[in-house]
């Protein structure tokens, strides 16, 4: 084999290779759904990262397959291979391209942390996208997570996260702002400003062995499972109250650990309704594995719905136990709105006792 | 000894008077081996001999771990037991297997062989070092009478300090001790590699596993007492009362973690550069070639240890971390990959053009590069902390470390062992049960860990006796080739016992290499050399012109 030949053979190979490593990287599949804001942006941060693994990969086990068969000792040769010590060059190559491929995944991985809401500085990522009360579901939502994915990552959004820097920074003032790092918290999606307007549900969190519990401050209601409504920018408050726990939902690509003694913090917007597993992923007893719950991201108008239910739920004192004790107005109350029944329709109290 | 070995010269300076005292051929005795004996060699054996013991008890551990996990349901063994397994699995793995092996046992036996030194510089203190790990182990099985330390080898607080907290002391006062006699032992390898070379041998003409030797010390010798420290504070809180970590308190439980990983890290590179070293003995031999690039790879171990105590942060990603520290953690953790990746373009390059012998050894040593590239590449992925926040604590990192620690040190070993094994027993291992060692190692390592990786990205955690059920195929693959791995040690643990008694005879230097060790006989006599030899050529100069005198040896 000449070296014109062995030459072209040698980049067909390339090629094939850089074809199969971007098919690759782009259609894995190895990851879930992607329910959440930043699952997209953790997603293509991954398969760039396949890519370039695939590539690599690739060139290097082929290079040790090709010379385990090429150079492998002919038979009955007893004598030395080649006298070859090094080859400066060479070695500065392979040197210096890894340092700018990990150079550049580097660079990368802060913009996504960044754009997934991990500095300090940075705003909730969902703060952008905001859907409208009105219109969210499914379909939105697909679209949405499909325009994240198609949006090269800290384009648009670090230009207005920069103006949300600006904007924020001097709104704190000095001493106060001492307080507001002192009792920062862990987590993705912090910030140092804790408007209200900011977020649309606060969901405290607790994480024990071996169970998840949520509380919702605002509706009363405190389940053992989580529901949120899709497109709405979300708050986890978590606490752990024996041994450290994690929450971990993999539709959302997020992880934070629950420990004792520190409140941390995920903020996020689901962006897919459905149901999704909630593991603990940090070892926290022998019944580790099974403390799993579900997470179900509902359409507005479902969650509206939930919350309904789960309310009257949560406040059987609205039924007394003494009914005698109370008018017919006081007693019913509670179902005036949903049944239409109130005081004056009723019948007459002789009737009642049927 | 015979002095056919041109490289071997006898000294103009007067012979060093121990060589009265040198019985010529005085033997050790099977004894021996169990007593307080100061020799290096006899010390590298027993570290090896009970790493490979501690090999079969922690794989024990795994198969029971990998048939609860064939079904979804806990229904093989108690959840409590099953993390005592965890535990006591990496546990056993990490310090009673791969390190004593590597350093202790390749380390104390060959670092004097390869730098013309008659033994180590502080014989009792090696001694002493390497009798530290049995009360250790013993301890260790002791423990399992109060339920076994459950907190993982990590032991974070409160879990560890809440959950069998007789079994977590005894834990740690083993650790304490493993961690004790690796500093003794790391002190001993830095002095005996500085002062202890025959004056014929500058550090730059050293074999490459004195410099992986050097690094690995190095980390051990920074890394360990950060680690007794949090280890100590965590017995504190669980027998005298303290509150290091208990936050209700005034204690915060991220400070351990922090203690923790600052050694348990760089743990890791303690334990794959000797193997890293192995690779640079072996490779070199049966590709009948100079190893390629011999100053980087040196340096790149060094580099590897100074990275790599500036990186613990990463495995606290999730944890109660500063974004700023997210941040630097995973910059420092990527610069990692570069003097790694020198090393194994090296190794690729000390192929290409050799005349590459088959041995059970090189397929080891091949079989690790081609591992080793791959839990490379799923490490770069985990230094990026919004990728490493999804699968954190998850399969995948089960099935990465595996690939590099599995795929790495323990394939190091076994190519170690199969290259050595001639020097330390005069007694060649049957060629052919290595090869069916190798082929069943490296299928059932793919089929048990690579499926791993794909239960993790799915979002399968860690360390539990019970999952999804969504995951049970996945989980089956892995437990068949857990299975096979079990099986691949059979043909190995019968090959060296049967050829360590009745295996073909071997002469001095059966590879034709060309480092010190081989210069001796085949075992070494007491002290190595009855003259010391003078180095004449450098460590990896094959091909050159002097190569045709040179294997004339015996």
């Amino acid at each position: 084999m000449n070296r014109t030949t062995s030459l072209v053979l040698v980049i067909i190979a390339g090629i094939l290779g850089t074809i199969f490593s971007f098919w690759f990287g782009l259609n894995n599949h190895l990851l879930p759904e992607q329910a959440s804001m930043q699952a997209p942006l953790v997603d293509d941060l991954f398969n760039v990262m396949v890519v370039i693994g695939t590539a690599l990969f690739i060139l290097t086990e082929g290079l040790i397959v090709y010379s385990m068969i090429r150079f492998r000792q002919p038979p009955g040769d007893e004598t030395d291979g080649a006298d070859i010590e090094g080859n400066l060059p060479l070695e500065i190559v392979w040197t210096a391209i890894p340092a700018v491929i990990v150079i550049g995944i580097g660079v990368y991985s802060v913009e996504v942390y960044e754009d997934m809401g991990g500095l300090h500085l940075a705003s909730p990522p969902g703060h952008m996208h905001v859907q409208q009360p009105e219109s969210p579901g499914t379909e939105m939502a697909g679209m949405d997570s499909a325009a994240m994915a198609a949006m090269p990552p800290g384009s648009a959004m670090a230009a207005t996260m920069s103006a949300d820097m600006a904007k924020a920074a001097p709104v704190i003032p000095l001493p106060e702002a001492k307080e507001q790092i002192a009792s920062s918290y862990y987590g993705i999606g912090n910030r140092l400003s804790d408007e209200a307007d900011e977020i649309d549900l606060t969901v405290n969190v607790t994480g024990m062995q071996f169970a998840w519990l949520f509380e919702y401050p605002d509706l009363g209601i405190t389940v053992g499972e989580l529901h949120l409504p899709v497109g709405r920018r979300v708050r986890l408050q978590m606490k752990a109250v024996d041994v450290i726990h994690s929450f971990w939902v993999p539709q959302f690509r997020l992880k934070q650990d629950v420990i004792p003694g520190e409140e941390t913090r995920l903020q996020f917007v689901a962006t897919l309704p459905g149901t999704y597993p909630v593991f603990c992923a940090e070892l926290c007893g022998s019944y580790h594995g099974s403390m799993r719950t579900q997470t179900i991201v509902h359409s507005d108008e479902d969650y509206a719905e939930w919350v309904k239910t789960s309310q009257v739920a949560a406040k059987p004192s609205k039924v007394p136990m003494t009914v005698a004790q109370l008018s017919d107005e006081e007693y019913l109350a509670p179902y005036a709105q949903e049944i239409g029944l109130n005081a004056e329709t009723l019948p007459k109290p002789s009737t009642r006792s049927f | 000894m015979t002095q056919t070995n041109p490289r071997v010269i006898a000294q103009p300076t007067p012979p060093p008077p121990e060589i009265e005292e040198v019985p010529s051929y005085r033997m050790w005795k099977w004894y021996d081996y169990f007593t307080f004996n100061v020799d290096h060699k006899l010390i590298g054996i027993q570290y090896i001999v009970m790493g490979f013991i501690f090999y079969l008890v922690g794989g024990a551990m795994a198969i029971a771990m990998r048939t609860e996990l064939r079904t979804p349901d806990p229904d093989f063994v108690d959840p409590s037991l099953y993390n005592a397994l965890l535990t006591n699995h990496g546990t056993v793995m990490i310090f009673l297997w791969v390190i004593p092996t590597t350093i202790g046992g390749f380390g104390n036996y060959f670092i004097p062989l390869m730098i013309g030194a008659r033994d180590m510089a502080f014989p009792k203190l090696n001694a002493l070092a390497f009798w530290l790990n049995p009360p250790a182990a013993l301890l260790l099985a002791v423990s399992f009478i109060y339920g076994g330390a459950q907190a993982g080898w990590t032991s974070y607080p409160p879990l560890s300090e809440i959950t069998a907290p007789q079994a977590q002391v005894l834990w740690v006062a083993a650790l304490i001790l493993i961690g004790t006699s690796s500093i003794m032992g790391s002190l001993n390898f830095l002095v005996t590699i500085w002062k202890m070379r025959v004056p014929s041998l500058p550090l730059l003409k050293m074999p490459l596993f004195c410099w992986s030797i050097i690094a690995a010390a190095v980390i051990a010798l920074i890394g360990t007492p950060p680690l007794t420290i949090g280890l100590l504070l965590l017995t504190f809180d669980i027998l005298f009362g303290t509150s290091f970590y208990k936050p209700d308190a005034g204690g915060t439980v991220v400070l351990y973690q922090h203690l923790f990983w600052f050694y348990s890290h760089p743990a890791v590179y303690l334990m794959v550069l000797p193997v890293f070293g192995v690779m640079s003995e072996v490779i070199p031999v049966y590709a009948r070639k100079p190893i390629f690039g011999y100053t980087a790879i040196a340096y790149s171990s060094l580099a590897i240890s100074f990275v790599g105590l500036f990186v613990w942060v990463h495995h606290m990603f999730t944890s109660g971390t500063a974004p700023w520290m997210r941040m630097f953690f995973t910059v420092s953790t990527l610069l990692v990959a570069i003097p790694t990746g020198v090393k194994i373009f090296s190794w690729v390059a000390t192929l290409w053009q050799g005349k590459i012998r088959y041995t059970s050894a090189m397929l080891f040593a091949v079989g690790l590069l081609s591992m080793f590239v791959f839990g490379g590449i799923t490490g770069v992925t985990l230094a990026a902390v919004p990728f490493d926040l999804h699968v954190h604590d998850s399969y995948y990192i089960v099935g990465h470390f595996h690939y590099v620690l599995f795929g790495g040190s323990v394939f190091g070993i076994y190519a170690g062992v199969y290259h050595w094994f001639p020097k330390m027993t005069g007694r060649f291992l049957d060629e052919r049960l290595g090869k069916i060692h190798f082929v069943m190692t490296f299928f059932g390592t793919h089929l048990t860990f690579l499926p791993m990786h794909n239960l993790g990205l799915s979002g399968m955690p860690r360390r539990i006796a019970m999952y999804d059920p969504q995951f049970q195929a996945l989980n089956q693959l892995c437990t068949w080739g857990a299975y096979l791995l079990a099986l691949s040690i059979v043909p190995f643990y019968f090959n060296v016992i049967y050829s360590w008694i009745k295996g073909k005879r071997s002469s001095g230097n059966p590879w034709n290499a060309l480092t010190l060790e081989w210069t001796t006989d085949s075992p070494p006599m007491i002290e190595n050399w009855e003259v010391l030899p003078v180095v004449t050529t450098g460590p990896y100069d094959y091909g050159k012109d002097r190569q045709e005198e040179v294997r004339q040896t015996d």
